[in-house]
């Protein structure tokens, strides 16, 4: 059952600037393996999906408290540019 | 030197016949003796490691016991966060990042006055099954330098197999602790989910994700897990409610257990004296007083096939912070644009970007119903088929991996039969159930085999039941040349 | 052809928690850039969100204080996108299990009041802040973006309106009554102008009677209540004039330009959003239970319909019960006092909504909670009904009220705005008045009523307004023989 992917779109979505012959190769891969993974179509069935957190965990949440932050220096240290305070990097467009 | 163990070590240090920095210093030896053939770590902490030596041997000394991992070298997968030491995760998009904060487990750990040797190798982001995704080149197994150590815990298991620490952390996503465990003969684990906390951890896929320990005995593994399990606040998934006790079981033998044999996990595709030695295992187990009984768990079948859409998915979207913002590499751009979308496709070896695209896709529009929708269902099905076989048996047992140490470069060609490796581990990730591989023996080319035990969700005295047993039974009391041989 | 417009209202509602959404950091604004951030709200590798059980509150009152049900269970999704101010590349949001759905507002236009349903009230995190900005003295491409994350991660509640508002008037009402009603109950500071809360509006339009909805466009950038009004009947206007010049409306995003009073197509993003939600793994789901939501419906504040219910209950009509209702607390504690003191509804709710506000929205005065209270409003009423003093004369009574100079009846009596009701006082004044103009009374007994005015206000000038002017028609109509 060969699959179509749009690989092309599939990298943007994912932010992955590859070049024309990598996304090829990458394509084929793909197929190969989704070809595999599309065996989950063989469940018989459909069972509810119950894919809560095996120990049955609800309602995990923590107090309204103010915790300490990180030193910004440390922080930015690890910035690749930074500047008077600020993470800097070439212009964002609008979202 | 001697072939500690923690417990071993333990009382030795306690009762002055060993001091932490001898016994850091004799593990130091064997890393500057075999590292540049097995490249187990990354990143040795010798300035760290040494205070932390010291301070244990002062602290003992004074009658101060922070408990069984005390002084006892440890290394660390280096996708745990230490906090000013290098943290990479395998990848060149880490390289040279250091980390402001310490993963909870790595925080235990020192509260535990435990000595970080250091970082150890692995699949780049944790995604292999052999170690040689790793950016900073592979990691090779100690019982033939020409094959792999599994993954992609692969640098810890190596480091423990080799002496180069007296216990390790992995983590296990897909059988990633327990693999490389039965690869090169140690003990794996990894705990139910939820029992560790993944705070620190770099996430691949965060359902099925936990931290563990890879140790040369039962006993350790469980002094191991006890230091760094229980619940942590900064993780929502993490368990609130109590705790077995580990040790609550073990040695009171497999008489009157029912043991059940995954039919699913073994024949065809299985090297013949991995299934060999397994059913020799089971053989013994049964004279030992088990009831030993035939299960089928049918969607096994595809448990292989969700995992590799549940995985990539949830790490297309946890991979997604390594932008060039705000820490690691950065490859400019005209717009952010431009540089992240440079960053990543240059920072990201193939098989993360491989994962990356399949997961992104699963989860796209139109696909995400017979793809990712579809993977939950069957995940769902695993669980039912577990909980069936559960009201049967006390544990399951299988291979841990259907071959041994495969060769270097064997499967790094074809991702699909790399992925097979995980066929007899990923069940267990997919419930969340705890599973352990003890090493039994050697196939006819010297090659370790591992042994693998499943339990219930929070099962692990029982689990630990039954290794042990395994292990006595086994007497494996193999090590690796250090000479290095290559067969 | 007549047009029907189709329009919803997406709110944006920053909540004051003392920490944020998924982790301890400090929910503060002014604070230096990239002082209250974590390895959670950051983003950097291993971090890990846990949810902060007050916001969850916070969003179940205000889904209950909308009318809305409390999901029984609910998670939280990734909303995958990349932009530089989201740190993950994926926004902790909610997709189809929402904690509160199927609300409703009731909005007040002039007279009406309709019911404008709501669709849903989810949880989500907000992201960084961004600035663009331009470097100095580099030759080539000489600017870049700032990047600040400490409002990355603060608590923010979105509420969705069904497409049921008719017009920008109507826009406008219901963003005003939602807001008031979040701002009650205290969960948020909810200020447009400094962001704490933010209006989306997507609007279309269709000919009337036409089942078909309109393409949308969607609205932003508008940071008044009035910018919001003009930028709907913008779009409107806008969008009909290309429909009936043979055009077709475009989906899109437009930006409200407050200055040129225009909206603007916004650069379109390559490709429509995928957002790829799939249930956030490292949460686990969340259970309301009945006890719980009963709990939180137990700390809720009165809400404005309960509050209009009870003041048309007491006599009030709809359009002043809810002019009452959304004026601010120290107003209608006042009518409440006021009422209490025995003043009639009507009376104490057009003083206090009508010449009190005036004068206090002025600024006379240091204290202004201090400078009326409602017994001195009810004796004022008091003393018009009474007749003591003429309705203009007690403006100026409350001005001097205002000013410190006493209780009404004392400054009535040492400004000397006391109206005459003494008859015979009245009768000699009125006296007075016709003997100076003789002929005025032939000419009102003839029938010319004009006349009845004329002599009103000389009377009334007589006296220097003080006169009842009631009384002074009777007495003049008994002269003439009524």
């Amino acid at each position: 059952m060969p699959v179509e992917i749009d690989i092309a779109h599939v990298a943007r979505l994912a932010r992955l600037g590859l070049s024309d012959s990598e996304l090829e190769h990458y394509r084929d891969q793909l197929a190969v393996i989704l070809e595999h993974a599309a065996r989950v179509q063989e469940l018989e069935g459909e069972p509810e999906v119950d894919v809560a957190h095996p120990l049955r965990m609800v309602n995990a949440f923590r107090p309204d408290e103010v915790r300490p932050s990180l030193d910004r220096d440390e922080v930015l240290a690890q910035a690749p540019e930074a500047n008077d305070g600020y993470f800097v990097v070439p212009p964002a467009l609008e979202a | 030197m001697e072939d500690f163990t923690i417990a071993i070590a333990g009382a030795r240090l306690r009762d002055g016949s060993l001091r932490a920095v001898d016994l850091l210093a004799g593990v130091l030896k064997i890393a500057s003796d075999t590292e540049a053939q097995i490249h187990a770590y990354l990143n040795i902490d010798h300035a760290g490691a040494r205070e932390a030596a010291e301070r244990a041997d002062n602290e003992l000394a004074a009658g101060v016991d922070r408990g069984p991992l005390h002084g006892i070298p440890i290394a660390l997968k280096d996708n745990m966060m230490t906090r000013g030491l290098e943290t990479t995760a395998a990848s060149q998009i880490l390289a040279g990042y250091v980390p402001p904060y310490d993963a909870t487990v790595v925080s235990r750990l020192r509260e535990g006055g435990a000595v970080i040797v250091g970082k150890t190798n692995l699949d780049e982001f944790a995604m292999g099954s052999s170690t040689e995704n790793s950016a900073y080149g592979p990691t090779y197994n100690p019982w033939d330098i020409n094959r792999i150590p599994g993954g992609s815990s692969g640098g810890s298991a190596a480091a423990v197999a080799t002496g180069s620490a007296l216990v390790g952390l992995g983590s296990d996503t897909g059988g990633s602790i327990r693999q490389p465990a039965s690869l090169t003969g140690v003990v794996g684990m990894k705990p139910t989910y939820g029992t560790v906390s993944r705070y620190g951890l770099i996430a691949f896929a965060s359902s099925l994700d936990q931290i563990g320990p890879l140790s040369r005995t039962v006993e350790d593994s469980a002094l191991t897990l006890g230091a760094i399990w229980g619940h942590d606040p900064l993780d929502a998934t993490s368990y609130r409610g109590d705790y077995p006790d580990l040790f609550s079981q073990i040695g009171a033998g497999v008489d009157g257990l029912k043991v059940g044999v995954v039919k699913e996990l073994g024949g065809e595709g299985y090297e013949p004296d991995v299934d060999a030695s397994v059913s020799a295992m089971v053989e013994q187990l049964s004279a030992s007083g088990a009831e030993v009984v035939e299960v089928s768990l049918p969607t096994f079948d595809i448990a292989l096939s969700a995992y590799y859409l549940i995985a990539p998915a949830e790490c297309s979207a946890n991979l997604a912070r390594f932008d060039g913002i705000r820490y690691g590499l950065r490859v400019e751009g005209e717009t952010a644009e431009e540089m992240m979308s440079r960053t990543r496709a240059s920072g990201f070896g193939p098989e993360v970007i491989r994962r990356i695209l399949l997961g992104t896709y699963a989860l796209s529009a139109g696909y995400y119903d017979a793809f990712y929708g579809q993977a939950q269902r069957v995940r769902s099905a695993i669980r039912d088929d577990f909980a069936r076989a559960y009201q049967q048996v006390d544990v399951l047992v299988s291979p841990t991996s259907p071959t041994v140490a495969f060769e270097a470069g064997e499967r790094t060609d074809d991702p699909l039969a790399m992925y097979l490796s995980d066929i007899c581990t990923i069940p267990c990730n997919l419930s969340g159930d705890p599973a352990i591989s003890v090493p039994i023996g050697l196939d006819s080319r010297g090659l370790p085999i591992g042994f693998q035990v499943m339990a219930p969700a929070l099962g692990e005295p029982m689990m630990y039941r039954v290794a042990s047993a395994v292990e006595d039974l086994a007497g494996f009391q193999d090590r690796p040349s250090l000479e290095m041989v290559a067969t | 052809m007549s047009w029907e417009n189709v329009i919803g209202i997406e709110v944006h509602v920053e909540l004051a928690t003392h920490s944020k959404m998924f982790c301890g950091c400090a929910v503060s604004f002014g604070d230096e850039p990239n002082t209250n951030v974590c390895p959670t709200c950051l983003g950097l590798p291993g971090a890990l969100p846990v949810p902060n059980q007050a916001a969850l509150e916070s969003i179940m009152a205000i889904g209950m204080a909308l009318n809305c049900t409390v999901a029984p269970t609910s998670v939280f999704h990734r909303k995958n996108y990349f932009y530089a101010d989201l740190p993950k590349n994926y926004q902790i949001s909610q997709f189809d299990v929402p904690i509160c759905i199927e609300g409703h507002l009731d909005v007040t236009v002039g007279d009406i009041t309709r019911t404008v349903g709501i669709e849903r009230a989810h949880m989500e995190e907000d992201t960084g802040k961004s600035t663009h900005v331009s470097v100095g003295g580099r030759i080539h491409s000489a600017s870049s973006t700032l990047l600040d994350f400490n409002r990355s991660g603060v608590p923010l509640v979105e509420i969705v309106s069904k497409p049921e508002i008719q017009s920008a008037a109507e826009a406008r009402a219901y963003a005003q009554s939602l807001r008031s009603v979040v701002a009650e109950l205290g969960v948020s500071d909810a200020r447009l102008e400094e962001g704490s809360i933010r209006f989306d509006a997507n609007v279309s339009v269709r000919p009337a009677g036409q089942e078909e909805l309109g393409t949308k466009v969607e609205v932003k950038n508008m940071n008044s209540f009035r910018s919001l009004e003009r930028a709907v009947q913008y779009e409107i206007d806008r969008q009909i004039e290309l429909i009936e010049s043979s055009g077709t409306v475009t989906q899109e995003t437009r930006h409200w330009d407050e200055e040129a009073g225009v909206t603007r197509s916004m650069r379109t993003k390559e490709g429509s959003s995928d957002y790829r939600y799939f249930a956030e793994p490292d949460l686990v789901p969340m259970r309301m239970d009945e006890e719980w939501v009963e709990r939180i419906r137990a700390t809720l504040p009165e809400l404005p319909a309960d509050r209009i219910e009870r003041y048309v209950a007491s006599g009030l009509d709809a359009g002043m019960a809810a002019v009452l209702s959304g004026a601010d607390f120290p107003t209608r504690t006042l009518y409440e006092s006021t009422v209490a003191e025995g003043a009639d509804v009507r009376s104490a709710a057009n003083w206090v909504t009508g010449e009190v506000t005036a004068r206090l929205r002025r600024g006379d005065g240091a204290d202004e909670d201090d400078l009326l209270t409602g017994r001195q409003l009810a004796e004022l009423i008091e003393l018009i009904d009474a007749g003591t003093i003429s309705s203009s004369a007690a403006k100026d009574v409350l001005d001097g009220v205002l000013s410190g100079e006493g209780d009404p009846g004392e400054v009535a009596r040492s400004r000397d705005l006391l109206q005459i009701s003494d008859t015979s006082a009245i009768e000699e004044a009125v006296d007075e008045v016709l003997a100076d103009n003789p002929d005025a009374l032939e000419s009102l007994r003839s029938g010319e009523v004009k006349v009845l005015g004329f002599l009103v206000g000389q009377v009334m000038r007589a006296t220097q307004g003080k006169a009842d002017p009631k009384l002074v028609n009777e007495v003049i109509r008994a002269r003439a023989g009524d």
